[in-house]
């Protein structure tokens, strides 16, 4: 997908960029969409009777549409939030808070993110609703048989991510959804990593909330998506309280909230942010999920099949569906690897990429991961591998 | 010095580490040193007795420079009285934050002299430091 990679401003600084699940670069459309709105037509939503108000009405609409349809959701069922892990947040206290009770149990897995644990952790603290975990298999996978396993008649909710930030497994969420479902179970997908690289349909796969962030897909920071089904999303209580979500107020008894989505958005919202985001939306549709994903596997298979060859290299997924890639080289310290590849203007992440309860169950604490996106080259791992196939190199250069 | 031999002291503290072994029994205390921005983790364990430096150990995952650095810092302090602890430390922490300083002072921690050059290593350098200056100053 080379053709791609002139529109990445990015991309002509001589950089190798293998840290996408951390945050994508942006596209000139999208840096241009929000330097448009900040020099066009720079004011507030949902305010002014003037025109550039107006306009920003109309974008910040038009923005909530093109998510909606990019997920196949209705578009009062999309909020925006500032990403994933706020997204997270307010299902979490705005929603289950509520409706589960002391006893109750919710099910993670042990390769989940931050962001989709500790919001359930002080809920546990708080509501003494219970944590367990669906187990993984070898691989570190979701089967349905340990979902199947792991539900008992407490469980309540299933809270997992569609891909998971240091395996890159995918998750069978449509058979999830659908046992979920018959046994009364919500489920709760962080798509912090999934809806970027996979086309998503939340009414085909039946998902109940969805968090996306959009700095992960060629969007800005600071702008994500809060999917659910508006039954759930009616009753989700406000984390935030304010001007924009509100009909009327006099006293504490007599406050009138707006119907949704602007009843979750209170405040001003991240208005470049939705702007920006609209344009990556549109930006990703024109190049097409199913061609971004099936680049994603070949390119993901090319630098397995070079990795596999040099013997004191562990793969820690090997079989994962995803564009990411973590692993360790036998005797050094993976900080080290990354610092080394930094020299040579490589971006590779090392660490436990916020998935710290992991390590309990691989043994590992620490690896190298890659994440590829669309506009990564077949050269551009050549490039790495031959970089890392020299143990001694690494040894001398590290430091 | 040149940077040859300086990589050469870093890589043999961070080859063969001294006292990397966590021995820790009741007297001595434990200190973590961790940081935000990286990924380390570093256990010392600490004998001090009338204001002496006796004894450190330490264990822990850490990158090859916080591993040397580790090992040099105990190098250098263990046998020291406190308040000369404090004294080589400062003097350390001003070479790293391009301050004056004085070399004769260093021993072994002149390694690091360049590693203002890479400022995204300072973070693994000064990470022992961190630890040990807490338990430090408890003691004067
Ligand atoms: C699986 C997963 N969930 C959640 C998040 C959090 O996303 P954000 O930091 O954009 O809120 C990430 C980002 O690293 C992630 O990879």
């Amino acid at each position: 997908m080379k053709e791609y990679r002139d529109d990445f401003p990015m991309l002509d600084k001589n950089i190798i960029y293998f840290d996408n699940g951390a945050t994508t670069f942006k596209p000139k459309c999208v840096i241009d969409a929000i330097s448009d709105y900040y020099n066009n037509y720079s004011a507030n939503a949902h305010r002014g009777d003037y025109t550039i108000s107006y306009k920003v009405d109309v974008q910040y609409e038009t923005a909530r549409k093109k998510v909606a349809e990019f997920i196949n959701a209705d578009f009062d069922e999309v909020i925006f939030t500032s990403g994933t892990t706020d997204s997270l947040n307010m299902i979490v206290d705005g929603f289950f808070k509520n409706f589960l009770e002391s006893g109750d149990e919710v099910l993670l897995t042990k390769s989940e993110h931050a962001s989709n644990v500790l919001p359930w952790f002080k809920l546990s603290k708080e509501s003494g609703i219970n944590i367990n975990y669906i187990d993984l298999d070898e691989n570190l996978h979701v089967t349905m048989d340990n979902v199947i396993k792991a539900i008992n008649p407490k469980t309540k909710v299933i809270s997992i991510a569609g891909i998971t930030n240091v395996v890159g497994d995918e998750r069978p969420i449509d058979e999830i959804c659908k046992y979920a479902h018959a046994n009364d179970i919500f489920v709760i997908i962080d798509g912090a990593q999934l809806v970027p690289h996979k086309k998503v349909d939340v009414k085909k796969s039946d998902i109940d909330f969805l968090a996306f962030s959009g700095h992960k897909m060629c969007g800005p920071t600071g702008i994500g998506v809060l999917y659910g089904k508006k039954e759930f999303l009616e009753k989700l209580n406000p984390t935030r309280l304010g001007g924009g979500m509100n009909e009327s107020f006099d006293n504490p008894n007599e406050v009138y909230l707006k119907e949704l989505p602007s009843r979750l958005e209170a405040g001003t919202p991240n208005i470049a942010g939705v702007i920006g985001f609209s344009a990556a939306i549109d930006y990703l549709n024109k190049i097409g999920m199913d061609n971004i994903n099936n680049y994603e596997k070949k390119l993901k298979s090319y630098l397995i099949d070079k990795l596999i060859k040099l013997p004191y290299i562990d793969i820690i997924n090997l079989e994962s569906d995803s564009g990411i890639v973590s692993f360790n080289i036998d005797g050094i310290f993976s900080q080290d690897v990354a610092f080394y590849l930094n020299k040579y203007n490589i971006c590779v992440r090392a660490g436990n990429h916020c998935a710290k309860i992991l390590k309990s169950k691989t043994g590992v604490k620490n690896s190298l991961r890659i994440s590829l996106y669309f506009y990564n080259t077949y050269e551009e791992i050549d490039k790495f591998v031959e970089l890392i196939s020299d143990k001694e190199k690494i040894m001398k250069e590290m430091i | 010095m040149d940077s040859e031999l300086k990589r050469e002291i870093i890589l043999d503290n961070y080859q063969n580490p001294f006292n990397k072994d966590g021995k820790d029994d009741l007297n001595y205390e434990k200190v973590n040193s961790n940081n935000e921005s990286c990924i380390d983790n570093i256990d010392l364990y600490v004998l001090i007795e009338d204001k002496i430096i006796k004894d450190i150990h330490f264990n822990g995952e850490a990158c090859a420079i916080s591993t040397a650095s580790t090992s040099i810092m105990l190098k250098n302090i263990i046998g020291k009285n406190v308040i000369d602890a404090i004294e080589y430390i400062n003097n350390f922490m001003n070479m790293i934050n391009e301050n004056d300083y004085n070399e004769e002072l260093l021993g072994e921690g002149i390694a690091f002299t360049d590693i203002y050059k890479q400022q995204n290593r300072k973070t693994c350098v000064t990470l022992p430091y961190v630890g040990i200056i807490k338990i430090l100053k408890k003691y004067i």
